[in-house]
């Protein structure tokens, strides 16, 4: 990336250079973008679904609105180019076939280049629009719920929650507002599909401090089937998540923590003089000069009272 | 029958208690993984396939949705909670899922050829001090030291020409002004240059009180003019006063010297003149004190 940065012409103003400067590889890093677009052919339905997808998101993402013909699976040079122009590492691309109707491809990039990518069908669609229910503001940090084995076991599923989480999950907060808990993202694998519901979540009063949960459905909502898939090496995936070394938590000396969660401390202490301990006065305990000198102090004073 | 209702009683609460915790509470095989980071919750248990077909699809998933969202949000429920602006809050934790970067980790620059250098000569950077030199601050600073040596009525040093390096075209003009006025006459007979203008700015510069000011000071002078309009008693001028008393003195002192002079001659009437002023000294302050009672 650099190697190109540098072959760009030098930034003219201050306002451009804190513009480059901000899509600089940074240790924190900004919210990823996503940018939904669509290949030489779309069905209606994919056409919806990458809108309702822009509406869910929308912050932070881009949909281009013209067609753009390109095989992922295939060149990703020209997708390349797009996340590189429009800053974005996330991407949703939509087509439409013989050989794969109803198509969308979720994909992730890492450096400008793709990281992993899954295809995914749609079965069935129902938009947020042929749901009529009162809708979620737009922005709002979704909560997401993967459900079913195969999420855990799969490999491939593995991967594709991975990217489900990184696409969805907007920005990361220290603070949310209780009341905002409204959204919610379902996934479920079943029967080899992908079942994603969106609900708005209602907060109904229990009696306790939480609340019970109800749902009611927003749309959109898909069924999935997965297709192809490209999923990135190990060792490419292992770079991809190294974390930067100012920002790893320091270690703290002589603490631990067990298994219950309680913290354990180690001290170190010196060595205590037990000469100067303080121990309970009385009258018989008191130090005292013994005439013939072979008696020390440490001998019982009781017993020194008392002729032998 | 006290103790049996009492029974009853503790029962039915019991139960109640029961059924409010029912409502929130979810029963899993396997507990679901958390992340309050991401909000985010992942339930491993399998998916009852068969309940699954049986049950309408939407329902059951909405089910399935609604028990795993309880577990999440009692999770979240678990955080601490603040109160900002009005709104309820909840701390969240990191996330604690792995995800990966975006773009690689920053690489450390290298260091330039000075930082090189620095290093190697053990060069440290020194923090600059963000005052400037102002010349007005040194020129006020000359002045606060005249006016103390003018206080304690030192000899101080004329306006005239500082040695600095580059005098400009004014301070050369205000030093050409000082040495022509500063001759035993003023100034008064030095002659000009043949289109030498008259120097500007040399009269006497006249200050008036400022518009808007010291209200009570205003207030308190313009009540002593009134008074002292208002008052039928004659305004007694001072110094008109002690004026008057010492020429009549004079006067007096004068005319006993006349009276000796017809006797002693000229030469005693200059002595009796200067006896004469010498004289009122004396009572001098008494007319004040009358003034002042």
């Amino acid at each position: 990336m650099s190697k190109d940065f540098y072959l760009q012409s030098k930034p003219k103003t201050k306002r451009s250079k804190r513009f480059l400067q901000n899509r600089e590889s940074k240790l924190t890093e900004n919210v990823k973008n996503a940018m939904i677009m669509k290949g030489g052919n779309t069905s209606e339905t994919v056409t919806h679904a990458l809108k309702d997808i822009y509406a869910l998101k929308k912050p932070n993402a881009v949909l281009y609105k013209k067609k753009n013909i390109m095989r992922p699976f295939e060149d990703s040079t020209s997708l390349e180019f797009f996340s590189k122009k429009s800053d974005c590492s996330l991407f949703l691309f939509g087509s439409h076939n013989k050989k794969r109707p109803h198509n969308l491809i979720f994909g992730r990039m890492f450096d400008f280049h793709v990281l992993d990518m899954v295809e995914l069908g749609i079965e069935k669609f129902a938009s947020l629009k042929e749901i009529k229910n009162s809708k979620c503001a737009a922005g709002t940090k979704p909560m997401l719920v993967f459900a079913g084995e195969a999420f855990d076991t799969d490999n491939e599923h593995k991967r594709l929650k991975s990217i489900l989480i990184d696409f969805f999950r907007g920005p990361t907060v220290t603070n949310v507002r209780l009341a905002g808990l409204e959204h919610l993202l379902h996934f479920t694998a079943v029967e080899g599909k992908i079942y994603m519901r969106s609900y708005r979540v209602l907060l109904k009063k229990s009696g306790c401090r939480t609340p019970r949960v109800e749902l009611e459905e927003i749309g959109p909502s898909f069924d999935l089937v997965m297709r192809r898939t490209h999923l990135a090496s190990d060792d490419l995936y292992k770079t991809a998540h190294r974390r930067p070394k100012a920002l790893k938590p320091k270690k703290k000396k002589n603490v631990s923590h067990d298994a219950f969660g309680t913290k354990l401390g180690r001290l170190h202490m010196q060595k205590q003089d037990l000469s100067k301990l303080q121990t309970r006065k009385m009258k018989g305990l008191k130090k005292r000069k013994v005439v013939g000198g072979e008696e020390s102090s440490s001998s019982s004073p009781k017993r020194a009272k008392t002729p032998e | 029958m006290a103790a049996c209702s009492i029974e009853d009683v503790l029962a039915k609460v019991e139960q109640e208690e029961a059924e409010k915790l029912k409502s929130i509470t979810v029963h899993k095989e396997l507990d679901l993984e958390l992340d309050a980071g991401n909000l985010l919750a992942v339930d491993k248990n399998r998916v009852d396939e068969r309940e699954f077909k049986r049950a309408k699809k939407d329902e059951f998933l909405r089910a399935l949705a609604r028990d795993n969202t309880q577990l999440l949000l009692n999770e979240v429920w678990k955080h601490p909670t603040e109160r900002v602006e009005d709104v309820i809050v909840v701390k969240l934790p990191e996330p604690s899922t792995p995800l990966p970067r975006e773009k690689p980790v920053p690489k450390p620059k290298p260091p330039t050829k000075w930082e090189q250098f620095a290093k190697l000569k053990g060069i440290q950077k020194k923090k600059k001090t963000n005052l400037v030199w102002d010349e007005r601050v040194a020129k006020n600073e000359f002045n606060r030291l005249r006016n103390i040596a003018r206080s304690q009525k030192l000899k101080v040093p004329g306006v005239g020409l500082a040695p600095a390096g580059r005098q400009s075209r004014s301070e050369l003009a205000q030093a050409v002004g000082v040495a022509k006025v500063s001759t035993a006459s003023v100034g008064k007979f030095q002659d000009r240059l043949p289109k030498e203008k008259a120097p500007k700015n040399a009269g006497k510069k006249r200050k008036f009180q400022p518009n808007i000011g010291d209200f009570a000071g205003e207030k308190q002078k313009q009540l002593d003019i009134l008074k002292v309009l208002g008052s039928k008693k004659p305004r007694l001028d001072i110094t008109r006063a002690v004026n008057k008393q010492m020429r009549e003195e004079d006067m007096e002192a004068g005319a006993k010297a006349r009276k000796g002079s017809g006797k002693k001659g000229r030469s005693s009437h200059m002595s009796g003149k200067g006896k004469g002023r010498k004289g009122p000294k004396g009572p001098k302050g008494k007319p004040r004190k009358q003034g002042k009672r």
